[in-house]
């Protein structure tokens, strides 16, 4: 009985040495997001003050409003939702078209495509930076949405996501809507989409976030500050030599916490749009 | 989250037993369906890939054998490339990115292997607040981290400076410093991706079967000896996949150093893809630029292969798969 006592004494100990562990550097993973929203809330010559501020200060919507006033970070933030939005919206539709095809028919000339599509997964894709360029101006596209939604559209991760999850769904579904007269669009809307739900959100959050933080491309394709999405805005606030920290921490807040939002209620979702396929051999 | 990643291998494709009789309407494929619909569904990929993939890696080939000089192209042959090998600027990026690729994949993974084990334990409280908590640095995006970091870090009096001057240390040069600029950078990858491996190998280890482990401990294996020879052969397709991915991304490095030391101090953090940016959209010289390209898809094809065959040789049974 002393002996099981003794056990679950040192199991107690264990767990609270590794539980303070975790904790400890749990706290070292948030401390930064704290600091964020600290930092938004002083004006610029406070922010690096001594001893350092630990509570909210008053200067946020000053800091908010001289962002939204004396730079195009609004104009910012509405190119990058609608970029994000419509990117997500088509993407999807172009993805799981090609993981159906891919998933569900044989046909010919298959084996190449999807092979085409796991070269492209591997190939980095700042080799197409120049090339994407010299066509966005040669169509007249620098500086326009579809310079940023259209090339990577067809993403090589998001058709081999549906494909892998599309092969789950059984023939015999297909056929059977087949033989009661359905057309081929009819299946795949009607019987395929349904089932797969749980990855098409997955996929919509991986490609929603993509567009999101993208940075190297659009800074090579949007010329002008008014077509600049968040990234290339902040970037190009930090750029400029009198930076203003309180309005550059509120920014950086701002294209934050949007995601953070939808991060705590869709948490499943996200880690299964952000790992998707990767535990998958 | 495991919903999505094990539909595929929980419901194996069934063909159909019974053939659809043959319809009404005629040129279908063996499948019920007219020959065209998987060309149909493919369609929109299919012109995409072309135009926007195939196209741009076949230009970016040609554009490095060119070279361009007040707007006239002229064909240099691989004169590019041989630049390219001479170029000590070249060499010292590729230098920046391996330290930082040596030092930091390494460091990060382990620590991911640490977390995943202590999140799969019994022994840990509130596991889901910590999974979430280590998590969600990956949902920040590059450039906004990077800011951050850059105003963390500040060398004078940034607020990381005045944590361990309160200890005494310090303080440190952390971005305008050749070592701590790759140290700051190592640093702020590590907390933007560790979770994000660490979540990858938990994955994998609940799909470890627990009687391996009670058949280890029957047999007298220390919790050392299981860690070793039960929890890191089951994470061997986990690992091979993580150092994989985080190799092709150390090496196409670029938002990190663009925000935080613009690839300085005295380009000690100049990456490979911070100086294919600078050639191509700095200088506007696209033949090197794409030569650069090129040489670092090689790099990165090289490396994958070898990273791959290692891990494949030591696991001879992961072939069965």
């Amino acid at each position: 009985m002393t002996d099981a006592l003794i056990g679950v004494r040192a199991r107690r100990t264990k767990s609270l040495v590794l539980t303070t562990a975790i904790a400890a550097g749990a706290v070292l993973m948030l401390l930064p997001f704290y600091w964020l929203i600290i930092a938004s809330t002083y004006p610029s010559s406070e922010i690096f003050a001594s001893p350092p501020n630990l509570l909210p200060g008053p200067a946020f919507f000053d800091n908010l409003g001289g962002l939204l006033t004396d730079t195009l970070f609004g104009r910012a933030m509405a190119n990058s939702v609608l970029v994000a939005s419509i990117y997500t919206i088509l993407g999807l539709v172009v993805c799981t078209a090609a993981g159906y095809a891919f998933a569900k028919f044989e046909f010919w000339g298959k084996n190449v495509m999807f092979a085409a599509v796991l070269v492209t997964l591997a190939l980095p894709s700042q080799v197409t930076l120049v090339p994407l360029f010299q066509i966005m101006v040669a169509l007249g596209w620098l500086d326009t949405y579809q310079a940023l939604i259209l090339p990577s559209l067809a993403l090589p991760f998001g058709i081999f996501l549906m494909r892998q999850t599309m092969q789950a769904v059984p023939d015999e579904l297909l056929q059977a809507a087949r033989v009661d007269g359905a057309g081929e669009f009819r299946v795949f809307s009607r019987i395929v989409l349904p089932t797969v739900r749980p990855a098409l959100a997955a996929l919509a959050i991986f490609l929603f976030l993509a567009q999101w933080n993208e940075f190297v491309y659009p800074l090579v394709v949007l010329r002008t500050p008014e077509s600049f999405t968040i990234p290339v805005s902040l970037a190009s606030l930090q750029g400029i030599g009198t930076t203003d920290y309180g309005q550059l921490m509120t920014g950086t807040l701002l294209s934050v916490l949007p995601i953070l939002v939808l991060f705590l209620f869709l948490q499943r979702h996200f880690v299964a749009g952000i790992l998707a396929g990767a535990v998958k051999q | 989250m495991n919903s999505v990643l094990e539909t595929p291998l929980a419901a194996p494709s069934t063909r159909p037993s019974d053939p659809t009789p043959p319809r009404r309407r005629r040129r279908r494929a063996t499948g019920g369906h007219p020959r065209i619909t998987p060309y149909l569904f493919l369609a929109p990929t299919i012109l995409l890939f072309l135009a926007f993939k195939l196209y741009p890696y076949l230009s970016a080939f040609w554009t490095s054998l060119t070279s361009n000089i007040g707007g006239a192209i002229t064909f240099v042959g691989a004169d590019n490339y041989l630049r390219l090998l001479r170029d000590p600027l070249f060499y010292t990026a590729l230098g920046n990115t391996g330290i930082i690729l040596i030092v930091q994949v390494p460091l990060m993974l382990g620590l991911a292997v640490v977390l995943a084990v202590a999140f799969n334990s019994l022994l840990l409280k509130a596991r889901a607040f910590f999974r979430m908590a280590y998590f969600v640095p990956i949902v920040m995006g590059l450039v906004a981290y990077g800011i951050l970091f850059g105003a963390l870090f500040n060398s004078g009096p940034g607020f990381v400076n005045q944590v361990l001057g309160s200890v005494g240390i310090g303080p440190i040069p952390w971005l305008i410093d050749p070592f701590w600029a790759k140290i700051s950078i190592v640093i702020a990858m590590t907390w933007h991706y560790t979770g994000q491996s660490a979540i990858i190998y938990l994955a994998q280890l609940q799909s470890i079967p627990g009687e391996l482990y009670e058949a280890a401990q029957v047999d007298g294996a220390s919790a050392w000896q299981r860690f070793w020879n039960v929890t890191i052969p089951g994470l061997r397709p986990a690992l091979l996949l993580t150092v994989i991915l985080s190799t092709i991304g150390t090496l196409q490095l670029f938002d990190e150093p663009y925000v935080l030391t613009n690839g300085g101090p005295d380009n000690a953090t100049l990456t490979v893809g911070m100086y294919l940016y600078q050639n191509g959209f700095r200088y506007f010289d696209f033949g090197y630029a794409s030569a650069i390209g090129y040489a670092l898809t090689l790099i990165i094809a090289v490396i994958s292969l070898i990273q791959f065959r290692l891990f494949r040789e030591k696991s001879p049974k992961e072939k069965k798969r």
